[in-house]
């Protein structure tokens, strides 16, 4: 938990996001998009690596496996390819962009805590080759996502 | 001026449905159904393992003689820990849309939070019945495994309650190398109690069936008809582990020895 929150606090002072200003404290990076059910995903080219938000991991609780789906598998925007474990419950990871599964973080496998202490980093889950990179276009950027968050925070 | 009617509730009674039938029909029901389902099995057919997700049977398992007995091992498509099942064993499951349950989060602590206050209008009256580090117990003894899958819109929370138990089948589990605080290294029998000491069978069953009507409308369907309600193809991830696994996780026991 310690690491966690050093770590947020590097991100958010680079990003200068302050916690203290929201009503809530997940961290959001500008640089990436975001799907509704809370996956980021970070596009090069025709590539995108996807992963799980602060706000999921944070509600989510300690990861303790995660489900990776096989190379070469297809993913469609809005569907399940993964999921995660965590205090009893199984999580779906839903695909933020369509796409081919061209490498899994299998680090994840033997630590999947890093899906809590470094979400958008060490913690990243998928790396897929784009069908449609327009599908982009459905997601929300950071400050849509940070409001989506914070609505959602709000109702609870 | 609108009303607002409580959502529908689906309530399936099965009787000794094997385990893994029932599980089949909640994966089922989860992902290719749009309703909220309450099912209840009065018991299993035959004493059977059931695993979390990511459960490995080497660690988890005395492998051996689980072998031997030739006792079947589920992996379902929850996460959670091992229990072992028969015909004592008394399974609710609740299956909902999240936006028929706006109070609660689809995440995991928020819907163990609800269950725990549902079941304690279930054993109100009942001494010492609490939601304990995720178990449902009576002082510091646990008598419900529970178990939950978050799919994006709906989820499910469903539990095998310790009615009665045979102490020999407890010796098939292993003890966990993650277990709760509150266990303080005490081996099964120590660790967990048998539910018929503290409540009627048919008592906790209609108990049961009042609390989720408290907060949903209540409609009887009969299994025969769940094809109606269930339709298309779905991720299908709980199975029996095979002849051929339980060996190999023997043989990597053996290894680690």
């Amino acid at each position: 938990m310690a690491a966690r929150f050093l770590w947020a606090s590097r991100v958010a002072s680079h990003l200068r996001i302050s916690g203290a200003q929201r009503g809530f404290s997940s961290v959001v990076l500008k640089d990436l998009k975001y799907a509704e059910s809370h996956e980021w995903v970070k596009i090069n080219g025709n590539k995108a690596t996807f992963g799980i938000t602060d706000h999921a991991q944070d509600h989510l609780g300690d990861v303790v496996y995660v489900e990776l789906p096989d190379l070469g598998r297809s993913v469609s925007q809005g569907e399940s390819f993964g999921a995660v474990e965590s205090v009893k419950a199984t999580s779906d990871i839903n695909s933020p962009i369509s796409g081919t599964v061209v490498e899994v973080n299998e680090v994840l496998t033997e630590s999947p805590g890093l899906v809590n202490t470094s979400p958008y980093e060490e913690g990243w889950i998928i790396k897929v080759e784009l069908s449609d990179a327009c599908e982009a276009q459905k997601l929300m950027d950071s400050d849509k996502y940070s409001k989506f968050c914070q609505e959602d925070y709000a109702k609870h | 001026m609108s009303i607002s009617r409580a959502p529908l509730m689906n309530l399936v009674r099965l009787k000794g449905t094997p385990i893994l039938e029932q599980l089949h029909l909640e994966e089922r029901l989860l992902r290719a159904s749009t309703d909220n389902w309450c099912i209840v099995n009065d018991g299993t057919n035959v004493p059977t393992i059931v695993m979390g997700m990511s459960g490995k049977p080497s660690q988890l398992l005395e492998v051996g003689p689980v072998i031997k007995d030739r006792i079947p091992v589920i992996k379902r498509f929850t996460g959670g820990g091992t229990v072992i099942v028969d015909k004592s064993t008394l399974f609710v499951s609740l299956i909902c849309n999240k936006d028929d349950v706006p109070s609660v989060q689809p995440y995991p602590r928020s819907v163990m939070a609800w269950s725990g206050s549902l079941y304690g209008e279930v054993f109100e009256g009942v001494d010492g019945f609490q939601l304990r580090e995720n178990d449902y117990v009576f002082g510091d003894r646990k008598f419900g495994g529970n178990a939950q899958s978050i799919i994006r819109n709906r989820w499910i929370h469903h539990t095998s309650f310790l009615w009665d138990y045979n102490v020999r089948n407890m010796a098939y589990l292993k003890l966990p190398s993650k277990v709760p605080q509150y266990r303080l290294e005490r081996d099964h029998t120590e660790f967990v109690c048998r539910m018929k000491d503290y409540i009627e069978r048919s008592d906790f069953v209609e108990k049961t069936v009042k609390a989720v009507g408290n907060q949903f409308a209540m409609k009887e369907v009969n299994l025969e008809d769940i094809d109606s309600y269930a339709k298309g193809e779905h991720v299908k991830s709980t199975r029996l582990l095979t002849m051929e696994e339980l060996q190999e996780a023997m043989a990597s026991t053996a290894q680690s020895a």
